[in-house]
Protein backbone atom coordinates (compact mmCIF):
# COMPACT_ATOMS: atom_id res chain seq x y z
CA UNK A 1 0.00 0.00 0.00
CA UNK A 2 2.62 2.11 -0.52
CA UNK A 3 1.46 6.05 -1.73
CA UNK A 4 3.39 8.41 -4.35
CA UNK A 5 4.42 11.11 -3.16
CA UNK A 6 6.22 12.83 -5.52
CA UNK A 7 9.72 13.79 -3.82
CA UNK A 8 10.22 9.69 -3.08
CA UNK A 9 9.50 9.10 -6.55
CA UNK A 10 12.78 10.19 -7.92
CA UNK A 11 12.04 10.35 -11.91
CA UNK A 12 13.26 13.55 -12.55
CA UNK A 13 10.06 15.50 -12.50
CA UNK A 14 10.34 18.97 -12.99
CA UNK A 15 7.99 20.81 -10.64
CA UNK A 16 7.21 17.99 -7.85
CA UNK A 17 3.61 19.63 -7.25
CA UNK A 18 2.81 19.55 -11.11
CA UNK A 19 3.60 15.33 -10.50
CA UNK A 20 1.44 15.23 -7.42
CA UNK A 21 -1.59 16.51 -8.82
CA UNK A 22 -1.17 14.41 -12.82
CA UNK A 23 -0.40 11.12 -10.51
CA UNK A 24 -3.36 12.14 -7.59
CA UNK A 25 -5.72 12.19 -10.88
CA UNK A 26 -4.70 8.77 -11.63
CA UNK A 27 -4.88 7.83 -7.74
CA UNK A 28 -8.79 8.97 -7.62
CA UNK A 29 -9.90 6.71 -11.16
CA UNK A 30 -8.86 3.62 -8.54
CA UNK A 31 -11.15 0.75 -8.23
CA UNK A 32 -12.73 2.49 -11.09
CA UNK A 33 -13.55 1.74 -14.94
CA UNK A 34 -12.88 4.21 -17.77
CA UNK A 35 -14.76 3.24 -20.65
CA UNK A 36 -13.95 4.06 -24.41
CA UNK A 37 -16.71 6.07 -25.69
CA UNK A 38 -17.36 7.78 -29.59
CA UNK A 39 -19.76 10.31 -29.12
CA UNK A 40 -21.84 12.25 -26.06
CA UNK A 41 -24.82 10.01 -26.07
CA UNK A 42 -22.71 7.32 -25.13
CA UNK A 43 -20.87 9.11 -22.64
CA UNK A 44 -23.78 9.88 -20.43
CA UNK A 45 -24.37 5.46 -20.86
CA UNK A 46 -21.01 5.44 -19.07
CA UNK A 47 -21.55 8.01 -16.52
CA UNK A 48 -24.99 6.90 -15.57
CA UNK A 49 -23.43 2.87 -15.42
CA UNK A 50 -20.77 4.26 -12.75
CA UNK A 51 -17.80 4.86 -14.77
CA UNK A 52 -15.20 7.02 -13.20
CA UNK A 53 -13.80 8.09 -16.61
CA UNK A 54 -14.40 8.32 -20.23
CA UNK A 55 -12.39 7.73 -23.06
CA UNK A 56 -12.90 9.78 -26.26
CA UNK A 57 -12.28 7.96 -29.60
CA UNK A 58 -12.99 8.16 -32.97
CA UNK A 59 -13.59 4.70 -33.42
CA UNK A 60 -13.29 1.77 -30.72
CA UNK A 61 -10.70 -0.44 -31.62
CA UNK A 62 -12.54 -3.22 -33.28
CA UNK A 63 -13.93 -1.14 -35.93
CA UNK A 64 -10.10 0.48 -36.26
CA UNK A 65 -9.31 -3.06 -37.00
CA UNK A 66 -11.88 -4.04 -38.85
CA UNK A 67 -12.10 -0.90 -41.28
CA UNK A 68 -7.90 0.02 -40.71
CA UNK A 69 -6.69 3.32 -42.32
CA UNK A 70 -4.83 6.01 -40.28
CA UNK A 71 -6.34 6.19 -36.41
CA UNK A 72 -5.95 9.53 -35.64
CA UNK A 73 -6.56 11.60 -32.43
CA UNK A 74 -10.54 12.02 -31.78
CA UNK A 75 -12.55 14.83 -33.67
CA UNK A 76 -12.17 17.93 -31.14
CA UNK A 77 -15.73 18.91 -31.60
CA UNK A 78 -17.43 15.37 -30.47
CA UNK A 79 -14.67 15.59 -27.45
CA UNK A 80 -16.00 19.50 -26.98
CA UNK A 81 -19.50 17.66 -26.80
CA UNK A 82 -18.51 14.84 -24.48
CA UNK A 83 -16.51 16.81 -21.81
CA UNK A 84 -19.87 19.03 -22.03
CA UNK A 85 -22.00 16.26 -21.31
CA UNK A 86 -20.77 14.66 -18.53
CA UNK A 87 -19.48 15.29 -15.32
CA UNK A 88 -16.45 12.94 -14.62
CA UNK A 89 -13.00 12.98 -16.30
CA UNK A 90 -12.77 13.04 -20.22
CA UNK A 91 -9.60 11.12 -21.18
CA UNK A 92 -8.28 11.82 -24.99
CA UNK A 93 -6.04 9.58 -27.02
CA UNK A 94 -3.27 10.80 -29.14
CA UNK A 95 -0.91 8.60 -31.66
CA UNK A 96 2.49 7.43 -30.09
CA UNK A 97 4.80 10.51 -30.41
CA UNK A 98 2.27 13.09 -31.93
CA UNK A 99 3.26 15.94 -29.61
CA UNK A 100 1.41 18.51 -31.44
CA UNK A 101 -1.74 16.20 -31.22
CA UNK A 102 -1.10 16.12 -27.26
CA UNK A 103 -0.36 19.98 -27.43
CA UNK A 104 -4.20 20.41 -28.87
CA UNK A 105 -5.61 18.17 -26.68
CA UNK A 106 -4.07 19.96 -23.61
CA UNK A 107 -5.09 23.68 -24.84
CA UNK A 108 -9.20 21.81 -24.82
CA UNK A 109 -8.74 20.86 -21.32
CA UNK A 110 -8.83 17.26 -21.41
CA UNK A 111 -8.44 15.45 -18.25
CA UNK A 112 -5.90 13.12 -18.64
CA UNK A 113 -4.38 11.90 -22.46
CA UNK A 114 -3.47 8.45 -23.66
CA UNK A 115 -0.39 8.05 -25.83
CA UNK A 116 -1.72 5.32 -27.59
CA UNK A 117 -1.05 2.23 -29.34
CA UNK A 118 -4.27 1.57 -30.94
CA UNK A 119 -4.04 4.98 -32.96
CA UNK A 120 -1.56 4.79 -35.30
CA UNK A 121 1.76 5.43 -34.30
CA UNK A 122 3.36 8.94 -35.11
CA UNK A 123 6.84 8.05 -34.75
CA UNK A 124 8.38 4.53 -34.51
CA UNK A 125 11.39 5.89 -32.07
CA UNK A 126 10.30 8.64 -29.95
CA UNK A 127 7.10 8.78 -27.46
CA UNK A 128 6.10 12.30 -25.91
CA UNK A 129 8.09 13.67 -23.24
CA UNK A 130 5.32 13.93 -21.11
CA UNK A 131 6.74 15.98 -18.23
CA UNK A 132 6.93 19.07 -20.52
CA UNK A 133 2.40 18.86 -20.13
CA UNK A 134 0.65 20.12 -17.10
CA UNK A 135 -2.34 16.97 -18.04
CA UNK A 136 -1.16 13.76 -16.79
CA UNK A 137 -0.57 11.27 -19.28
CA UNK A 138 -1.26 7.43 -19.18
CA UNK A 139 0.71 4.63 -21.58
CA UNK A 140 0.85 1.24 -22.36
CA UNK A 141 3.18 -1.29 -21.62
CA UNK A 142 3.70 -4.84 -21.99
CA UNK A 143 6.51 -5.46 -19.52
CA UNK A 144 8.27 -3.89 -16.31
CA UNK A 145 11.12 -1.85 -18.95
CA UNK A 146 8.05 -0.29 -20.95
CA UNK A 147 6.50 0.75 -18.27
CA UNK A 148 9.74 2.22 -17.00
CA UNK A 149 10.32 3.62 -19.69
CA UNK A 150 6.97 5.83 -20.10
CA UNK A 151 7.23 6.59 -16.32
CA UNK A 152 10.52 8.41 -16.98
CA UNK A 153 9.18 10.06 -19.62
CA UNK A 154 6.47 11.40 -17.48
CA UNK A 155 3.56 8.97 -17.90
CA UNK A 156 1.75 9.30 -14.53
CA UNK A 157 -0.69 6.28 -15.18
CA UNK A 158 0.57 2.71 -16.61
CA UNK A 159 -2.22 0.44 -18.16
CA UNK A 160 -1.60 -3.45 -19.78
CA UNK A 161 -1.61 -2.67 -23.60
CA UNK A 162 -3.35 -6.07 -24.03
CA UNK A 163 -4.40 -6.56 -27.47
CA UNK A 164 -7.32 -3.87 -27.72
CA UNK A 165 -10.31 -4.59 -29.89
CA UNK A 166 -10.05 -8.59 -29.52
CA UNK A 167 -12.48 -8.72 -26.83
CA UNK A 168 -10.07 -11.63 -25.80
CA UNK A 169 -8.28 -10.63 -22.33
CA UNK A 170 -5.32 -13.32 -23.08
CA UNK A 171 -2.87 -10.29 -23.52
CA UNK A 172 -3.93 -8.17 -21.04
CA UNK A 173 -3.50 -11.34 -18.62
CA UNK A 174 0.15 -12.04 -19.97
CA UNK A 175 1.25 -8.20 -19.79
CA UNK A 176 0.04 -8.02 -16.37
CA UNK A 177 1.72 -10.84 -15.08
CA UNK A 178 4.64 -9.85 -16.67
CA UNK A 179 4.68 -7.12 -14.68
CA UNK A 180 3.71 -8.48 -11.39
CA UNK A 181 6.22 -11.15 -11.66
CA UNK A 182 9.13 -8.71 -12.78
CA UNK A 183 8.49 -6.41 -9.93
CA UNK A 184 9.01 -9.28 -7.93
CA UNK A 185 12.09 -10.19 -9.26
CA UNK A 186 13.44 -7.18 -8.20
CA UNK A 187 11.98 -7.12 -5.09
CA UNK A 188 14.41 -10.46 -4.59
CA UNK A 189 17.72 -8.90 -5.94
CA UNK A 190 21.21 -7.33 -4.32
CA UNK A 191 21.84 -3.92 -4.49
CA UNK A 192 24.82 -5.40 -7.31
CA UNK A 193 22.82 -6.87 -9.26
CA UNK A 194 20.32 -4.12 -10.33
CA UNK A 195 22.67 -2.49 -12.55
CA UNK A 196 22.61 -5.80 -14.86
CA UNK A 197 18.94 -5.94 -14.30
CA UNK A 198 18.30 -2.01 -15.69
CA UNK A 199 19.91 -2.91 -18.41
CA UNK A 200 18.27 -6.34 -19.20
CA UNK A 201 15.18 -4.09 -18.86
CA UNK A 202 16.39 -1.10 -20.38
CA UNK A 203 15.23 1.17 -17.99
CA UNK A 204 16.36 3.59 -15.33
CA UNK A 205 18.28 2.42 -12.52
CA UNK A 206 16.77 4.93 -9.99
CA UNK A 207 13.49 3.76 -11.18
CA UNK A 208 14.89 -0.47 -11.22
CA UNK A 209 16.09 0.76 -7.48
CA UNK A 210 12.55 1.84 -6.17
CA UNK A 211 10.91 -0.83 -7.04
CA UNK A 212 13.28 -3.40 -5.61
CA UNK A 213 12.51 -1.02 -2.73
CA UNK A 214 8.77 -1.12 -2.82
CA UNK A 215 7.79 -3.70 -5.43
CA UNK A 216 4.90 -1.58 -6.78
CA UNK A 217 5.14 1.22 -9.94
CA UNK A 218 5.58 4.61 -8.48
CA UNK A 219 2.15 5.30 -10.87
CA UNK A 220 -1.16 3.59 -10.82
CA UNK A 221 -0.93 0.22 -12.58
CA UNK A 222 -4.21 -0.41 -14.60
CA UNK A 223 -5.45 -2.70 -16.91
CA UNK A 224 -6.43 -2.74 -20.52
CA UNK A 225 -6.53 -4.37 -23.77
CA UNK A 226 -9.18 -6.81 -24.43
CA UNK A 227 -11.65 -7.16 -21.29
CA UNK A 228 -15.34 -7.71 -22.43
CA UNK A 229 -17.02 -9.43 -19.52
CA UNK A 230 -17.30 -8.99 -15.72
CA UNK A 231 -15.46 -11.95 -14.79
CA UNK A 232 -12.40 -10.32 -17.10
CA UNK A 233 -12.85 -7.13 -15.02
CA UNK A 234 -12.55 -9.23 -11.73
CA UNK A 235 -9.51 -11.40 -13.61
CA UNK A 236 -7.22 -8.48 -14.65
CA UNK A 237 -8.28 -6.58 -11.00
CA UNK A 238 -7.18 -9.82 -9.13
CA UNK A 239 -3.97 -10.14 -10.61
CA UNK A 240 -3.09 -6.54 -9.64
CA UNK A 241 -4.82 -4.20 -12.18
CA UNK A 242 -5.55 -1.34 -9.80
CA UNK A 243 -8.67 -0.52 -11.84
CA UNK A 244 -9.34 -1.24 -15.79
CA UNK A 245 -9.85 0.27 -18.90
CA UNK A 246 -13.22 -1.51 -21.50
CA UNK A 247 -12.77 -0.04 -24.98
CA UNK A 248 -14.81 -1.90 -27.73
CA UNK A 249 -16.36 -4.45 -25.27
CA UNK A 250 -18.67 -2.55 -24.22
CA UNK A 251 -20.46 -0.59 -26.72
CA UNK A 252 -19.66 -3.64 -29.21
CA UNK A 253 -22.02 -6.16 -26.96
CA UNK A 254 -25.62 -6.50 -27.44
CA UNK A 255 -26.07 -4.87 -24.22
CA UNK A 256 -24.21 -1.78 -23.93
CA UNK A 257 -26.16 -0.49 -20.44
CA UNK A 258 -26.41 -3.32 -18.61
CA UNK A 259 -22.50 -4.34 -19.57
CA UNK A 260 -21.07 -0.79 -18.57
CA UNK A 261 -23.20 -1.32 -15.22
CA UNK A 262 -22.32 -4.95 -14.68
CA UNK A 263 -18.34 -4.68 -15.60
CA UNK A 264 -18.66 -1.47 -13.31
CA UNK A 265 -19.79 -3.70 -10.21
CA UNK A 266 -17.57 -6.90 -10.77
CA UNK A 267 -14.61 -4.29 -11.14
CA UNK A 268 -15.64 -3.01 -7.27
CA UNK A 269 -16.22 -6.28 -5.43
CA UNK A 270 -13.50 -8.38 -7.65
CA UNK A 271 -13.13 -10.74 -4.58
CA UNK A 272 -16.01 -11.58 -4.33
CA UNK A 273 -17.91 -14.06 -6.49
CA UNK A 274 -20.85 -13.83 -5.07
CA UNK A 275 -20.85 -10.14 -6.95
CA UNK A 276 -19.56 -11.51 -9.95
CA UNK A 277 -21.93 -13.81 -10.23
CA UNK A 278 -24.79 -11.30 -10.05
CA UNK A 279 -23.14 -8.60 -12.51
CA UNK A 280 -23.45 -11.60 -15.20
CA UNK A 281 -26.80 -12.50 -14.66
CA UNK A 282 -29.07 -11.29 -17.46
CA UNK A 283 -26.45 -10.22 -19.20
CA UNK A 284 -26.36 -10.14 -23.09
CA UNK A 285 -23.98 -11.79 -25.41
CA UNK A 286 -20.75 -10.10 -25.00
CA UNK A 287 -18.89 -8.79 -28.28
CA UNK A 288 -17.68 -11.61 -30.62
CA UNK A 289 -14.06 -11.66 -30.13
CA UNK A 290 -10.75 -12.65 -31.80
CA UNK A 291 -7.86 -15.94 -31.25
CA UNK A 292 -4.76 -12.95 -30.85
CA UNK A 293 -3.15 -16.07 -32.29
CA UNK A 294 -4.49 -16.26 -35.75
CA UNK A 295 -3.66 -12.69 -35.94
CA UNK A 296 -0.41 -11.41 -38.20
CA UNK A 297 2.33 -9.36 -36.65
CA UNK A 298 1.12 -6.35 -38.55
CA UNK A 299 -2.49 -7.02 -37.54
CA UNK A 300 -0.93 -6.57 -33.48
CA UNK A 301 -2.21 -2.92 -31.96
CA UNK A 302 0.06 -4.05 -28.60
CA UNK A 303 3.51 -4.23 -30.54
CA UNK A 304 3.62 -1.06 -31.74
CA UNK A 305 5.47 1.51 -29.38
CA UNK A 306 9.19 0.04 -27.16
CA UNK B 1 -9.56 1.50 17.16
CA UNK B 2 -10.71 0.63 13.73
CA UNK B 3 -11.53 3.17 11.03
CA UNK B 4 -13.78 1.65 8.06
CA UNK B 5 -12.38 3.44 4.18
CA UNK B 6 -15.15 3.33 1.70
CA UNK B 7 -12.98 1.25 -0.88
CA UNK B 8 -15.95 1.38 -4.05
CA UNK B 9 -13.83 3.83 -5.76
CA UNK B 10 -10.94 6.48 -5.26
CA UNK B 11 -7.64 6.79 -3.34
CA UNK B 12 -8.97 4.65 -0.82
CA UNK B 13 -5.07 3.87 -0.78
CA UNK B 14 -3.78 6.49 0.40
CA UNK B 15 -5.86 6.90 3.46
CA UNK B 16 -5.12 3.70 4.48
CA UNK B 17 -1.45 4.30 4.22
CA UNK B 18 -1.87 7.41 6.15
CA UNK B 19 -4.05 6.58 9.28
CA UNK B 20 -1.61 3.27 9.45
CA UNK B 21 1.03 5.58 9.91
CA UNK B 22 -0.87 6.73 12.67
CA UNK B 23 -1.48 3.71 14.55
CA UNK B 24 -5.08 3.10 13.77
CA UNK B 25 -6.31 -0.33 12.05
CA UNK B 26 -8.29 -0.07 8.80
CA UNK B 27 -10.47 -1.99 7.19
CA UNK B 28 -12.03 -1.58 3.55
CA UNK B 29 -15.97 -0.60 2.99
CA UNK B 30 -17.86 -2.26 0.55
CA UNK B 31 -20.79 -3.64 1.71
CA UNK B 32 -22.75 -2.78 4.69
CA UNK B 33 -21.77 -5.68 6.77
CA UNK B 34 -17.77 -4.31 6.40
CA UNK B 35 -18.73 -1.12 8.04
CA UNK B 36 -19.56 -3.36 11.91
CA UNK B 37 -17.22 -2.61 14.54
CA UNK B 38 -16.18 0.43 12.86
CA UNK B 39 -15.49 3.59 15.03
CA UNK B 40 -14.84 5.87 11.63
CA UNK B 41 -15.24 6.41 8.39
CA UNK B 42 -13.76 7.88 5.61
CA UNK B 43 -15.43 8.70 2.32
CA UNK B 44 -11.61 8.96 -0.10
CA UNK B 45 -11.61 11.43 -3.17
CA UNK B 46 -12.50 9.96 -6.58
CA UNK B 47 -16.21 10.45 -8.63
CA UNK B 48 -18.98 11.19 -6.81
CA UNK B 49 -21.19 10.20 -9.14
CA UNK B 50 -19.70 6.76 -9.20
CA UNK B 51 -19.66 6.56 -5.99
CA UNK B 52 -23.28 7.68 -4.66
CA UNK B 53 -24.58 5.09 -7.28
CA UNK B 54 -22.89 2.83 -5.33
CA UNK B 55 -23.94 3.71 -2.29
CA UNK B 56 -27.62 4.00 -3.46
CA UNK B 57 -27.39 0.40 -4.85
CA UNK B 58 -25.30 -1.67 -2.08
CA UNK B 59 -27.79 -0.07 0.26
CA UNK B 60 -24.86 1.45 1.80
CA UNK B 61 -26.31 5.28 2.23
CA UNK B 62 -29.00 4.51 5.17
CA UNK B 63 -26.21 2.38 6.39
CA UNK B 64 -23.78 5.34 7.06
CA UNK B 65 -26.54 8.08 8.02
CA UNK B 66 -27.54 5.67 10.69
CA UNK B 67 -23.32 5.27 11.66
CA UNK B 68 -23.37 8.73 11.94
CA UNK B 69 -26.44 9.07 13.68
CA UNK B 70 -25.26 6.76 16.48
CA UNK B 71 -22.17 9.21 16.75
CA UNK B 72 -19.70 7.44 14.62
CA UNK B 73 -17.24 9.39 12.94
CA UNK B 74 -16.80 10.03 9.59
CA UNK B 75 -14.19 12.17 7.43
CA UNK B 76 -14.91 13.23 3.68
CA UNK B 77 -12.23 14.33 1.14
CA UNK B 78 -13.17 15.73 -1.84
CA UNK B 79 -16.12 13.63 -3.29
CA UNK B 80 -16.26 12.33 0.01
CA UNK B 81 -17.17 16.01 1.04
CA UNK B 82 -19.70 16.20 -1.68
CA UNK B 83 -21.17 12.96 -0.50
CA UNK B 84 -21.61 14.38 2.94
CA UNK B 85 -23.38 18.25 2.09
CA UNK B 86 -26.71 18.72 2.04
CA UNK B 87 -27.12 20.89 -0.97
CA UNK B 88 -24.75 19.67 -4.11
CA UNK B 89 -24.61 22.58 -7.47
CA UNK B 90 -22.57 22.35 -10.94
CA UNK B 91 -24.84 20.30 -11.07
CA UNK B 92 -27.82 19.25 -8.94
CA UNK B 93 -26.83 15.91 -7.37
CA UNK B 94 -27.96 13.79 -4.35
CA UNK B 95 -26.72 13.13 -1.67
CA UNK B 96 -26.33 11.73 1.98
CA UNK B 97 -27.29 15.60 4.11
CA UNK B 98 -24.90 14.36 6.78
CA UNK B 99 -23.40 18.31 6.72
CA UNK B 100 -25.64 21.48 6.37
CA UNK B 101 -23.66 23.04 3.44
CA UNK B 102 -23.69 24.31 0.18
CA UNK B 103 -20.99 22.13 -2.23
CA UNK B 104 -20.39 23.19 -5.98
CA UNK B 105 -18.14 20.47 -7.92
CA UNK B 106 -15.45 21.31 -10.44
CA UNK B 107 -15.64 24.41 -8.91
CA UNK B 108 -12.04 25.23 -9.83
CA UNK B 109 -12.33 23.83 -13.67
CA UNK B 110 -11.06 20.46 -15.17
CA UNK B 111 -7.94 18.66 -14.60
CA UNK B 112 -5.59 21.51 -15.43
CA UNK B 113 -6.65 23.80 -12.86
CA UNK B 114 -5.62 21.19 -10.22
CA UNK B 115 -3.07 22.20 -7.89
CA UNK B 116 -1.15 22.27 -4.90
CA UNK B 117 -1.73 25.23 -2.68
CA UNK B 118 -1.84 26.18 1.58
CA UNK B 119 -4.03 27.81 3.62
CA UNK B 120 -4.72 28.61 7.36
CA UNK B 121 -5.95 26.27 9.59
CA UNK B 122 -7.14 26.78 13.51
CA UNK B 123 -5.41 23.01 13.73
CA UNK B 124 -1.56 24.08 13.79
CA UNK B 125 0.22 27.74 13.74
CA UNK B 126 2.14 27.17 9.84
CA UNK B 127 -0.34 27.29 6.81
CA UNK B 128 -1.96 24.19 5.81
CA UNK B 129 -0.87 21.90 2.51
CA UNK B 130 -3.79 21.50 0.28
CA UNK B 131 -3.88 19.44 -2.79
CA UNK B 132 -6.77 19.95 -4.95
CA UNK B 133 -7.47 17.66 -7.85
CA UNK B 134 -10.51 18.73 -9.51
CA UNK B 135 -12.23 20.13 -6.50
CA UNK B 136 -15.43 21.07 -5.10
CA UNK B 137 -15.66 24.35 -3.37
CA UNK B 138 -17.80 24.79 -0.13
CA UNK B 139 -20.11 27.66 -0.91
CA UNK B 140 -21.97 28.11 2.12
CA UNK B 141 -21.53 26.34 5.51
CA UNK B 142 -24.46 26.36 7.80
CA UNK B 143 -24.92 27.65 11.26
CA UNK B 144 -23.49 25.14 13.48
CA UNK B 145 -20.29 23.93 11.12
CA UNK B 146 -17.18 25.13 12.11
CA UNK B 147 -14.74 26.05 9.62
CA UNK B 148 -10.87 24.47 10.08
CA UNK B 149 -8.87 25.74 7.45
CA UNK B 150 -9.71 28.07 4.81
CA UNK B 151 -8.35 28.45 1.20
CA UNK B 152 -8.61 31.68 -1.22
CA UNK B 153 -11.02 33.43 1.69
CA UNK B 154 -13.44 30.07 1.45
CA UNK B 155 -13.84 27.12 3.83
CA UNK B 156 -11.79 23.95 2.59
CA UNK B 157 -12.30 21.83 6.10
CA UNK B 158 -15.15 22.06 7.87
CA UNK B 159 -16.35 19.78 10.77
CA UNK B 160 -19.60 19.62 12.67
CA UNK B 161 -19.60 17.19 15.54
CA UNK B 162 -18.61 13.68 14.67
CA UNK B 163 -18.33 14.69 10.69
CA UNK B 164 -15.58 16.40 8.99
CA UNK B 165 -15.59 17.25 5.26
CA UNK B 166 -12.33 18.50 3.06
CA UNK B 167 -12.35 20.05 -0.41
CA UNK B 168 -9.10 19.38 -0.90
CA UNK B 169 -7.01 15.80 -0.35
CA UNK B 170 -4.74 15.69 2.88
CA UNK B 171 -4.28 12.04 2.55
CA UNK B 172 -1.73 12.89 -0.58
CA UNK B 173 0.59 15.20 1.55
CA UNK B 174 2.97 14.25 4.17
CA UNK B 175 1.62 16.49 6.69
CA UNK B 176 -0.81 14.10 9.30
CA UNK B 177 -2.65 17.29 10.89
CA UNK B 178 -5.81 16.41 9.64
CA UNK B 179 -5.83 12.61 10.12
CA UNK B 180 -4.70 12.98 13.45
CA UNK B 181 -7.84 15.59 14.28
CA UNK B 182 -10.19 12.78 12.59
CA UNK B 183 -8.46 10.22 14.65
CA UNK B 184 -9.16 12.29 17.81
CA UNK B 185 -13.22 12.68 16.76
CA UNK B 186 -13.33 8.64 16.06
CA UNK B 187 -11.45 7.84 19.83
CA UNK B 188 -14.11 10.15 21.07
CA UNK B 189 -16.57 7.80 20.23
CA UNK B 190 -14.62 4.69 20.53
CA UNK B 191 -14.40 5.69 24.73
CA UNK B 192 -18.69 5.67 24.71
CA UNK B 193 -19.75 3.08 26.82
CA UNK B 194 -23.10 3.06 24.42
CA UNK B 195 -20.66 1.95 21.77
CA UNK B 196 -23.14 0.16 18.81
CA UNK B 197 -19.64 -0.19 16.62
CA UNK B 198 -17.92 -1.97 19.67
CA UNK B 199 -20.49 -4.17 20.91
CA UNK B 200 -21.40 -5.81 17.94
CA UNK B 201 -17.76 -6.89 17.40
Amino acid sequence: MEVKKPNGSGNGSKGSNEWRVKVGLAEMLKGGVIMDVTNAEQAKIAENAGACAVMALERVPSDIRKEGGVARMASIKVIREIMATVTIPVMAKVRIGHFAEAEVLQALEVDFIDESEVLTPADEENHIWKHDYRVPFVCGARNLGEALRRIAEGAAMIRTKGEAGSGNVVEAVRHMRTIVSQMKKLTTMRDDELMHEAKELGAPLDLVRQIAKTGKLPVPNFSAGGIATPADAALVRRLGAEAVFVGSGIFKSSDPEARAKAVVKSTTHFEDAKAVLEAHEELGEAMRGLDVRQLEEKDMLSTRGW
Amino acid sequence: MKIGILAVQGDFEAHATMLEQLGAQTAEVRTPADLEGCDGLILPGGESTTQLKFLQEEGLADKIVKFAERGGAIFGTCAGAILLASDVRHPEQDSLHLMDMTVVRNAYGRQIASDVVSGPTVLKKEPLEMVFIRGPVIERAGPGVKVLAEYAGKPALVQRENIMAATFHPELTDDTTVHEHFLSLAKARAKQPTNGGKSSS
